[in-house]
């Protein structure tokens, strides 16, 4: 590129932030004015120091939330009732749909693919580990058979997530592959098509253990602890939720970092102009086929890898559980948040996950409940809950860099 | 179409053909056809472009320009006819290998991505140059040792270890990419305003906004659909001069606009299109002459109207 | 190994001979289940045509329409066995009262939720979750609210609805109007298929030759230029949800017939096959959706022999990525702008 700059136009040096939107966004909470201002006012170490705190603190308390007992904020938990479930057993299947929202966060908000049919990823990953790691399934049976393994033998299960994932993209693919060329609103119903077909196949097939679904499905290997029964039992086991809270708490931190890499970098940026103007990016250069299969194939790799942790925690699946109602249900986290906007995604699998978990005791209301509050909060609120002024926040911190590499020039 | 023809070799002689001979032809539009249905767009339209000119291309409303653009581009596959750039047959491919080969182009009804900032618009633009995909930019294991030295952090810290393990190629990428799209920016004199969301800014902004994120793709031909469209006599005045830097950049320009004050001051040759056909190609001031054009921007009706 | 693989191909069995053994009766059958498909294909094309949105609520929108048919019937006391003239006075006022019903309802849906999205200009997602929030909530208030105020025949149980038609004997034994060595075709059959065409035709005249209809056609076209010359556009979404709605109504009466039933989620699947069914023709397209409704219920019923049943619905998920791959904007392509009078 030639070095040439016009000095008049040189204006680079006072870039700013849009002071009127600044205002706006202040003026949301009133007391977010005065924290940012002093905020504003620390020097860089202080920052540093008091955000490293504030993270650790933040981790501590999300890793010390299953024994969350001190009155009044015990009244989260959902084991309150009788009826109520497992307060850690709740949290990990929060954690679990946190990374559906993570993994259709990337299709749907970043590069604007409506793939209704997310849950059957969700089940490829769940029926991976199944049917690998499960000494009882048809699969691993066979297998032992044709090659004389000795019987209980079985794939554990940290070979099954490889195998997870590689069943995920390689359905990925074979699913975008035709479908990612036709108009958006073909993709809704042809992979709400692929969600249902992936269900009924599973449940007319013997070699997947038919509408009985499978049973013995390996946990992650772990060192053996005593129960409060006194017997010996692995880490991973069916009474004690939290360590399947803490594992899959680890996993999604994990995701978190790999997807909000791929979002601030060439690919996230190509996604976002093929989600605002496909026609546009294609001749600004951008492959739009191919980024829309890796977003189609890296969420279908994230939904695996929730259905597989959802899989083993149950360790017994059925078709059943794979309902095309729940495809819906993520598209709805994803949307409800604040589409394209991952702490918005995270923010909606929690609530549609956990408020319905905390009241149980309206069982028979949830559903209508659901509907009437996904309508409200779209009609009230169509950005979301945390609307996604993402873009202008990010560079927003990046201004002061952004300056250096312009006056460096 | 022998029309078109003859009144090409009419012109050639007599002023076009002579300064162009020698100069290296960057792109050739070779006999296109298009038709929508019934509808022919394009009728055999036949014309080149010189490297490092700026030609013109007008016509009334409904001539065809765009949807020439359009072909080039590879939005549309010519029903006949060749696209050869640099030599190279390019009708019907891909726009982003087109876009890759070298030419780039903005759009007569804006089309920014309007929930990127502008410094990002330009940034999709400098990307089409860049090689990080998500391997590379999920693990960052591609290592890049012999940066230019502004690309390194300042936080001397950071610039050490910088320096011993490598910048990886995504961050080498993304820095180069912002430092180019803030020259451009700079360049088409927006830069006040580059991290504002493109739905955001001013009409002009947006118009400038288009021909810095095309420019960031490293075009060799830039194709500007009425890039004055709106705009006031002062603006256009900047146009025009932001126009001549970029040819001085060394970029050649195709230029759509109805604007004849600014048509005639700033291009080199004009093309004239009427009901997708050329019916003048040559100097400006030779077109303006032409009674063909003149009758069709007096929009004069003639039979050629209903075919 | 050779034998361990072979019972892992996951084709199943392929049974010619029971397909083969009665294809007129398969077609009747498969053309009867189109008919409705169809029916409520055009619900979704013509909403889609006119304001590019998937509208997940008709589904419901069907749904309501069956239990309007319970409602007309319990209320004017109509069972098995009536006489001939109860059962047309019946039947009729069963179709008015459905397609009421599910006209309303839809204009509900577009009033109290996507009008004010569109007054905020919001992205399509938002009308799609939207959507499925609107369906939820109707779901709901059959399967739930409903059962809390008035108890049965609400809640989530299925609920039988009397068949006048079904088997009632007009010509032949058990409701056959055409009995031949090849096929036998009930009145019910008859009655729905042909009760089907005869709506979409009249439905196509609408669209294509009447004033009205020439604004929907506009406003699908090109909304802005059809604002300027004075089109209101407000009225035509609300006439778009209104047709579609009394086509709905008029499956739903059809379904009733045949099926004698109805459940709260009952338009689900017939929702999400309708919905295929006109992406299959070409959505957007009103003769699409026929087509589409027709050549996915053949296939279907064609499928269920071939295999057995539960094959059906990959076999129609299958076709429509088969169709969209070699055209992809279905079979008659997208248009309800351009008449094809
Ligand atoms: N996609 C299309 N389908 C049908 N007709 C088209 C299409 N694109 C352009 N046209 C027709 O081609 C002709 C040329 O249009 P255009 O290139 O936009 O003219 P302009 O010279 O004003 O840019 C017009 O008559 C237009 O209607
Ligand atoms: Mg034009």
């Amino acid at each position: 590129m030639s070095e040439k700059i016009d000095s008049e136009t040189d204006t680079a040096g006072d870039i700013t932030i849009e002071p009127e939107r600044g205002a706006r966004k202040q003026s949301i909470i009133p007391g977010v004015d005065i924290v940012k201002g002093l905020w504003s006012r620390q020097s860089k170490a202080t920052r540093l120091v008091i955000r490293s705190v504030a993270i650790a603190a933040g981790i501590a308390l999300l890793v010390y939330l299953p024994f969350l007992n001190i009155l009044p904020f015990a009244q989260v938990r959902t084991d309150l009732s009788p009826e109520g479930s497992s307060w850690s057993a709740v949290l990990f299947q929060v954690v679990v749909y946190m990374i559906v929202a993570v993994g259709l966060n990337i299709v749907i908000g970043l590069a604007g693919l409506l793939d209704l049919g997310y849950i059957g990823f969700y089940a490829i990953g769940a029926y991976s580990v199944a049917l690998f790691g499960s000494p009882s399934s048809p699969v691993t049976e066979k297998i032992a058979n044709t090659f004389n393994l000795s019987t209980g033998w079985a794939v554990p299960f940290t070979a099954c997530i490889p195998i997870a994932i590689a069943f995920a993209l390689m359905f990925g693919v074979l699913l975008g592959a035709p479908t990612l060329r036709l108009r958006g609103d073909y993709l809704a119903i042809v992979t709400l098509g692929f969600g249902e077909i992936i269900r009924i196949v599973l449940r007319n097939l013997d070699i997947t253990g038919g509408s009985a679904g499978i049973v013995e499905i390996p946990a992650p290997p772990g060192p053996e602890i005593t129960n409060e029964y006194g017997s010996r039992v692995g880490l991973f086991n069916r009474l004690d939720h939290e360590y399947w809270y803490w594992l899959a708490l680890v996993v999604l931190f994990l995701l978190i970092l790999f997807a909000r890499r791929l979002e601030y970098s060439r690919v996230g940026r190509a996604w976002l102009a093929i989600r605002e103007d496909e026609d546009a990016a294609g001749l600004m250069g951008v492959d739009a086929l191919k980024f829309k299969l890796w977003a189609f194939a890296i969420g279908a790799a994230l939904g695996a890898m929730a259905g597989a942790l959802f899989a083993s925690h149950q360790t017994a699946i059925t078709p059943n559980d794979f309902q095309l109602n729940l495809s819906f249900l993520f598209v709805a986290m994803v949307v409800i948040g604040g589409s394209g906007n991952m702490v918005g995604a995270l923010l909606g699998a929690f609530m549609i996950t956990y408020l319905p978990e905390r009241f149980r005791d309206l069982q028979e209301w949830r559903p209508f409940a659901f509907g009437l509050a996904l309508v409200l909060v779209m009609i009230f609120r169509p950005q979301g809950m945390v609307p996604s002024r993402r873009r202008a926040a990010e560079f927003a911190d990046r201004k002061h860099e952004a300056e250096e590499a312009a006056t460096d020039v | 179409m022998s029309d078109a023809i003859e009144l090409e070799k009419d012109a050639a002689p007599s002023g076009a053909g002579a300064p162009t001979k020698d100069r290296e032809v960057l792109l050739s539009v070779d006999h296109v056809t298009l038709r929508f249905g019934g509808v022919v767009a394009l009728n055999d339209v036949d014309f080149q472009i010189y490297r490092g000119e700026i030609l013109g291309l007008i016509g009334p409303n409904g001539a065809g320009k765009t949807t020439c653009f359009n072909v080039m581009t590879g939005v549309y596959k010519p029903t006949s006819g060749e696209v050869l750039f640099n030599g190279k047959q390019i009708a019907g491919r891909k726009s982003h290998k087109i876009n890759q080969l070298g030419i780039a182009r903005t759009f007569q009804n804006i089309r920014l991505f309007p929930e990127l900032s502008a410094l990002e618009n330009v940034m999709v633009g400098c990307d089409a140059r860049h090689k990080t995909s998500v391997i590379g930019a999920a693990f960052r294991l591609a290592r890049v040792f012999s940066a230019p030295d502004e690309l390194y952090s300042d936080n001397a810290f950071k610039r050490r270890y910088e320096k011993t393990l490598g910048l990886s190629r995504h961050i080498y990428e993304e820095r180069i990419g912002r430092r180019d799209a803030l020259q451009l920016l700079r360049f088409v004199g927006i830069a006040d305003r580059a991290n504002e969301l493109a739905r955001n800014l001013p009409y002009g902004y947006q118009r400038r906004l288009e021909i810095a994120r095309a420019m960031a793709t490293d075009p060799q031909l830039l194709c500007l659909d009425e890039p004055a469209a709106g705009f006031n006599p002062a603006e256009k005045e900047d146009l025009m001069g932001l126009i001549r830097r970029i040819r001085d950049r060394g970029l050649t320009v195709l230029l759509i606009e109805h604007d004849m004050k600014l048509v005639m001051g700033v291009t080199d040759r004009i093309v004239t299109l009427e009901f997708g056909r050329k019916i003048a190609d040559g100097l400006p001031a030779e077109v303006a002459r032409d009674p063909k054009v003149i009758a069709a921007y007096l929009g004069e009706p003639d039979e050629s109207a209903s075919a | 190994m050779i034998g361990a693989l072979d019972s892992l191909v996951l084709v199943p069995m392929v049974n010619w001979d029971n397909l083969f053994s009665d294809i007129p009766g398969h077609t009747v059958d498969g053309l009867t289940r189109g008919a409705i498909y169809a029916l409520v294909a055009l619900g979704y094309t013509l909403v889609y045509g006119v304001m590019r949105l998937i509208n997940f609520a008709h589904s419901e929108v069907f749904m309501v329409g069956t239990w309007a048919v319970l409602g007309i019937y319990t209320a004017i006391g109509a069972a098995e066995g009536d006489p001939l003239w109860f059962v047309i006075i019946a039947t009729l006022l069963a179709l008015i009262g459905a397609m009421l019903a599910s006209a309303g309802t839809a204009l509900v849906v577009e009033r109290v939720a996507y009008k004010p999205l569109r007054k905020k200009n919001a992205p399509p997602l938002i009308f799609l979750i939207t959507a499925i929030g609107c369906s939820l909530v109707l779901l709901e208030i059959f399967g739930q609210v409903l059962k809390v105020f008035f108890g049965e025949p609400f809640g989530r149980k299925p609920i039988s609805i009397p068949s006048l038609v079904k088997t009632r004997q007009l010509i032949g034994p058990n409701g056959a109007l055409i009995q031949t060595d090849v096929v036998t075709i009930t009145n019910m059959q008859v009655i729905v298929f042909f009760g089907a065409v005869v709506m979409m035709f009249a439905l196509d005249f609408f669209v294509n030759r009447s004033r009205l209809g020439r604004g929907v056609r506009a406003v699908a076209q090109d909304p802005e230029t059809a604002a300027l010359m004075g089109v209101n556009q407000d009225r035509i979404f609300m006439l778009v949800f209104i047709l579609g709605g009394a086509m709905a109504g008029v499956a739903a009466l059809l379904y009733t017939m045949q099926f004698d039933g109805t459940k709260f989620d009952v338009g689900f699947i017939i929702g999400v096959k309708a919905f295929t069914a006109a992406v299959l023709g070409g959505i957007g397209n009103l003769r699409g959706a026929l087509l589409g409704g027709l050549l996915l219920g053949v296939v279907e019923v064609y499928a269920s022999t071939l295999f057995d049943s539960s094959w059906a619905d990959v076999t129609a998920f299958i076709l429509l990525v088969l169709v969209l791959m070699v055209r992809p904007t279905g079979i008659l392509g997208e248009s309800l702008g351009k008449a094809r009078a």
